[in-house]
């Protein structure tokens, strides 16, 4: 209340300050609401944004980019990603080159999603997707092998759970 | 670190451990179905915002994200008046205990959610003072990665706890 204004001397003088506050209230209810009704309406994160699952890629004839080279595991600030390379057996080779990439794990229960690790390949071989749909009920289920990480993400709102029984 | 890789399940559940529930869900009798889905419907949290993660607790209660479109806005600051724990940032070894009398104060039936990595397994603090994991002193219903996780990361654990207590019956 402004310094000039009395507080209301009467019963009716009170209620009508009472009637003003509620109208205050009451216009809320006829503004058009921010809320992003979650898992029926997803929006997509921004495009450069890196929160979500890793994907590794692959070359158009199937080959793997990813050579083994450990280079997202040593840029990892929260030792998240463990790598083990091999060379490649001639008659069936993994990736292009010598190397690959014999044992890929992410722990996503250490992942600070930095993206850190996809700055340091060097063959653009790890990148991020926008699949933020992880939650898990034990510690092993969160460590993605390779071959999980392989696999390309399920759209959003597809993951088992978003649909409400 | 070098972990043991052990056959885990992308995202959740395999086909068997599916018709596992599916098959609990047919054993259950009304009773139980109606008290766990009651049970799913307006679980209230407690506040342990810790962190970090207790920002994008908070942004998911608000507005944008709305926590009270499941019966959830009402974070109790009691954990008598709660049911759910959300662990929401890094759990130094000083507070440990005092989350654990907070735990314990917490009636049955009482689930627990650890937000962000720091509280699953210590996330990027690979050290001595904070604790690798809050399931070394509680036991753990969903983990929910991210540093910290986006509101709809939260939101989809939260979903995917509801699925948990509404499938599982009342009987332990």
């Amino acid at each position: 209340m402004s310094r000039g204004e009395q507080r209301p001397q009467d019963f009716l003088g009170g209620l009508a300050a009472a009637a003003r506050g509620m109208g205050v209230v009451i216009k809320q209810v006829f503004r058009p609401d921010v809320t992003e009704r979650y898992p029926q309406q997803i929006d997509e994160p921004p495009p450069r944004s890196h929160i979500g699952r890793h994907l590794l890629n692959r070359y158009e004839n199937g080959l793997e980019k990813c050579i083994g080279c450990e280079l997202c595991a040593y840029a990892c600030p929260a030792d998240a990603i463990w790598v083990e390379g091999a060379d490649n057996d001639p008659e069936n080779p993994v990736s292009p080159g010598e190397r690959h990439a014999k044992d890929y794990q992410i722990n996503y229960l250490r992942c600070i999603m930095c993206g850190l690790c996809v700055e340091a390949c060097p063959t653009r071989a790890l990148t991020m997707t926008h699949a933020y749909e992880m939650a898990f009920t034990s510690r092993e289920d969160a460590i993605f092998t390779k071959e999980q990480l392989l696999e390309p993400p399920l759209p959003l709102g597809t993951a088992p759970g978003t649909q409400e029984g | 670190m070098p972990v043991e890789r052990i056959q885990g399940v992308h995202l959740g559940r395999t086909a068997a451990e599916a018709e596992e529930d599916v098959k609990k869900g047919v054993l259950l009798t009304s009773l139980d179905r109606a008290v766990s889905w009651a049970r799913k419907q307006s679980m209230w949290p407690v506040t342990f915002g810790l962190a970090c993660c207790a920002i994008e607790m908070m942004a998911t209660g608000a507005a944008d994200y709305d926590l009270s479109r499941w019966g959830m806005e009402l974070f109790r600051a009691s954990p008598r008046q709660a049911d759910l724990m959300i662990v929401a940032g890094r759990v130094s070894q000083k507070m440990a205990p005092v989350l654990r009398t907070i735990y314990d104060q917490m009636p049955e039936p009482k689930w627990v959610i650890s937000m962000g990595v720091c509280a699953s397994a210590g996330g990027m603090f690979t050290n001595y003072a904070i604790l690798q994991g809050v399931d070394t002193i509680v036991p753990v219903d969903i983990y929910v990665p991210g540093c910290p996780p986006k509101p709809e990361m939260l939101m989809y654990g939260i979903l995917r706890l509801h699925e948990k207590v509404r499938t599982k019956g009342t009987v332990k």
